[in-house]
């Protein structure tokens, strides 16, 4: 039977959009987590340490998203987890964001000057003051607007869930174009609601990559 | 719960393998191709004098930059035969991936022409040059140098997002990942050697594109 276009149609999208929203914070906020541990072993004088985190960004970069979520997806029950969509996509999803994060936060790192890290140095602050209170602050500040690029890039990549059966914004769209036949509208209105999210936070980013940066 | 691996079951099938890496290398291709060609028309419409134009370009590239691409495939695939235009999976998969890539290279184009100072065009201008001749011997190389390797990035990146199109059963490496995944049960096996693919092409990409910039780009500036 085909149903119409009606509010319980609107309110599926709208469940599919909640379920977007709380995926992406799940996994920005993992993905930051996870990311200043990238980011730290990538700039840490170990040099197994550096080279570990190297070898996940580059896997991480190297392969595409939907085939991360696969791996993770088909690997908890290799761990002996039991396969949960929720899970898979926010696992996936967070170690997706920590490489692209820590491959970000690296570069602001070493982007301040060494003369910070000696005169910290100097003052008698360990690795962690040194890094809390001196370096991290500077380089958080100088990644700030691809780091919010990011964050649009990772809201779109949480399409992908839909792949492995996650209900958000995306499988919603086709759940509600394959029980009404009206494929553009249910797209076209998904597509909506991701501009609605993506658009500011593009415009923000521009914004924030103009007054933060630094006079050359 | 121990897992055996067994990558034997997959021996049978490697020349599907193969043949799917083809298969993501010509669909990446002609992607690329017609992509550039539709993102240098954005770069000239943006930039052209008509109001109506230059409004439709920025539309154009705000709205493919702000969603997510399996929505643009969708779109395309299940959404357009509605208005009467339809497209095989292949088709759409290309026509999707061509206006997503245009959207990008669009953006990377156009700082690129930004970035030759005002002054080389005028001086151009000066020597006695048309302005095809002063953008094909002045501007063109040092923009080119510029973009090179965020052109180069979005390349690889467009290799990497051909994936998604196995969602609507285009031909490509995933979806015959999916076809071996079906046919021998060993899921978690397919999507490693299958992700190991990809990263083998995505570093060759990586590396050739590097080499390539190396040797024509290396020239001093000063």
């Amino acid at each position: 039977m085909i149903r119409d276009f009606t509010l319980t149609e609107f309110w599926v999208i709208a469940h599919g959009l909640w379920a977007t929203l709380l995926l992406s914070a799940v996994a920005f906020v993992g993905g930051g987590l996870a990311g200043l541990g990238v980011a730290l072993a990538r700039t840490s004088s170990v040099r197994t340490l550096r080279w570990a985190a190297g070898l996940f960004i580059d896997f991480f970069q190297g392969t595409p998203m939907l085939l991360q979520l696969f791996l993770v997806f088909y690997g908890l029950p290799v761990l002996g987890l039991k396969l949960n969509v929720w899970v898979a996509a926010a696992a996936g999803l967070t170690l997706h964001a920590g490489a692209y994060l820590g491959e970000i936060w690296r570069g602001g790192i070493q982007a301040v000057p060494g003369g910070q890290t000696e005169a910290a140095s100097a003052l008698g602050l360990g690795w962690w003051a040194r890094m809390r209170c001196v370096v991290l602050p500077q380089a958080l500040r100088m990644s700030f607007a691809p780091t919010v690029g990011f964050l649009v890039q990772l809201i779109k990549g949480t399409s992908l869930a839909a792949i492995i059966g996650f209900v958000e914004l995306s499988r919603s769209g086709q759940l509600v174009s394959s029980v009404t036949y009206k494929p553009l509208l249910a797209f076209g209105l998904v597509a909506a609601c991701y501009f609605a999210i993506c658009f500011p936070l593009s415009r923000f980013s521009v914004r924030l990559e103009r007054r933060l940066a630094l006079p050359a | 719960m121990t897992y055996t691996f067994n990558f034997e079951a997959l021996l049978p099938h490697w020349e599907q393998f193969v043949q799917g890496c083809l298969l993501t290398l010509r669909l990446s291709a002609v992607s690329v191709l017609i992509g550039l060609g539709v993102g240098l028309v954005a770069v000239l419409s943006k930039r052209s004098s008509s109001p109506a134009l230059r409004w439709a370009a920025q539309s154009y590239i705000e709205v493919i930059r702000n969603t997510p691409f399996l929505v643009q495939v969708l779109f395309i695939f299940f959404g357009l035969p509605s208005l009467g235009i339809s497209f095989t999976p292949n088709t759409a998969a290309v026509l999707a991936l061509s206006l997503n890539l245009g959207a990008f290279s669009a953006e990377i184009i156009r700082t690129g022409i930004e970035s030759v100072p005002r002054g080389q065009f005028e001086a151009g201008a000066a020597l006695g040059l048309s302005r095809f001749q002063t953008f094909r011997h002045i501007v063109l190389k040092p923009a080119l140098r510029t973009i090179y390797p965020s052109l180069a990035g979005q390349f690889v990146m467009l290799l990497l997002t051909t994936s998604i199109v196995s969602s609507i059963s285009a031909e490509e490496l995933t979806s015959v990942a999916q076809n071996i995944d079906s046919a021998t049960f060993r899921s978690f096996e397919v999507y490693i050697v299958t992700a190991l693919l990809y990263l083998a092409m995505s570093m060759v990409f990586a590396t050739a594109f590097k080499a390539i910039d190396r040797l024509l780009f290396s020239y001093p500036t000063k």
